[in-house]
């Protein structure tokens, strides 16, 4: 060809371009980040009212609640993680890219957890003051989000990818990702309990942090494969 | 340089139907295929099959003689594809969709305005695709295959909701391309004449 064949764009580049586009439509479209930040919030808020003014039961039950909120949240946000990108075709634009399919979709990931996971953690000490929890164990729920929402992004994403292709896949995709995502869940809520209550929770941590490392290394290539099987 | 990209006996069943069976083809530098039938006979699955987005249940889809599923970056980075949807966000506008494009594969030119200008919507490059007519939405979706550096153009229906000036300037766009050593195949209801040897497959 009669043309110049500017060379092909590194890794890292492809992946940049993938989270500043996701990044540049949330912008757009706030609508779809707020969604589940406030149902986080509304759980957060309305809890302690339930439960009543006794300080103990609050701080008691603190943990597990603010934790499932931060779960359903996470869950409420990624069905549609793949879905406009499959109904306006950019999804099959994907698969063709000359980018490997695993870069792109660790970009979305990046973004999606950017865009969802870190928002939560950011709200998270105000959720926890409703619940009058002491600094100290407000420090470690921070912790176990960062981690545990990290995980959710990755391993959700291989769900969202694999029911993409299905009419109303979110009962699908929560049954999906629920029995993989327990043991963030169990770590996360015991972790912020141990803390709590004083004693040592390190070992809740490094667990969490082993699943995010494997999750981090593995959940993108599942999430490619799934996208190959869900556009056939 | 001359590229080949070839099909060895390809059999695609989708549900119960077979939709080709024992499909052979070779296509060249500078040639054009076009795929012919009614709805529904195959045109788009095909279509796919070459691009590596549907597996095929037999045979191998190869390019230079390699099989394209053992080089997905190389064939990949040689292939520009247009579906039927148009491929690019609706929130965002032409320029900011084609800058994306750009990052993920080799392209000819850096120039996003001039592919723009050439399919005739460098006014509404600021504006989010989403408050585009559809035809307008198509040519920008067009713009797509003269920014990338590929050789091989893999259309589905490119003169879907286009007008007249804007199926001409398709037929153009592929004459010229295949002018200048590419190759293309079309899945359109369009009969696209042009100098340049032609194949056709007729799917049933």
């Amino acid at each position: 060809m009669s043309t110049i064949l500017t060379t092909m764009p590194g890794l890292a580049t492809g992946m940049l371009a993938m989270i500043r586009r996701d990044l540049l439509l949330a912008c757009k479209r706030p609508g779809d980040i707020l969604n589940p930040l406030f149902f986080f919030v509304m759980v957060c808020t309305l809890f302690p009212l339930a439960i009543g003014p006794s300080v103990e039961e609050m701080r008691y039950s603190a943990p597990g609640v603010l934790w499932v909120a931060a779960l359903l949240a996470m869950l409420l946000s990624l069905n549609s993680l793949f879905l406009t990108d499959f109904e306006d075709g950019s999804l099959e634009q994907m698969l063709v890219s000359p980018q490997p399919l695993v870069i792109l979709a660790l970009g979305k990931t990046a973004a999606h957890w950017l865009t969802n996971g870190l928002p939560l953690v950011v709200l998270s000490p105000v959720a926890a003051i409703a619940f009058q929890l002491p600094g100290s164990t407000v420090w470690v729920l921070v912790h176990t989000l960062l981690l545990g929402t990290l995980c959710l992004s990755l391993l959700g994403a291989v769900g969202a990818a694999l029911t993409v292709g299905l009419h109303r896949g979110t009962a699908l995709l929560s049954l999906l990702i629920l029995p993989i995502a327990m043991p963030v869940l169990i770590f996360g809520a015991r972790t912020v309990s141990l803390a709590a209550a004083g004693d040592d929770y390190a070992t809740g941590l490094y667990a969490l942090a082993a699943y995010a490392f494997a999750a981090v290394s593995l959940a993108p290539f599942a999430t490619a494969a799934a996208l190959r099987i869900s556009s056939e | 340089m001359s590229d080949t990209l070839s099909a060895d006996d390809l059999l695609l069943i989708r549900g119960e139907r077979c939709l080709f069976a024992n499909l052979s083809f070779t296509l060249v530098s500078g040639e054009l295929m076009l795929l012919e039938g009614r709805n529904g006979s195959g045109k788009t699955s095909l279509l796919k099959t070459l691009a590596g987005i549907l597996e095929p249940e037999a045979g191998e889809v190869r390019w230079n003689g390699e099989a394209t599923r053992h080089q997905r970056q190389v064939f990949f980075g040689a292939t520009a594809w247009l579906g039927h949807r148009i491929g690019f966000k609706r929130d965002l506008t032409a320029i900011e969709n084609l800058r994306f494009e750009a990052s993920l594969r080799p392209v000819r030119t850096r120039d996003i305005e001039e592919a723009l200008e050439r399919l005739g919507v460098l006014r509404l490059k600021k504006l989010p695709l989403r408050s585009l007519s559809a035809g307008q939405q198509r040519r920008v979706a067009l713009a797509r295959m003269l920014l990338a550096a590929a050789p091989l153009w893999l259309l589905d229906e490119p003169f879907t909701n286009l007008d007249r000036d804007g199926r001409a300037l398709v037929v153009e766009l592929i004459a010229e391309h295949v002018e200048n050593g590419g190759m293309c195949i079309v899945a359109a209801h369009q009969d696209v004449e042009i100098d340049t040897p032609t194949q056709r497959i007729q799917l049933q």
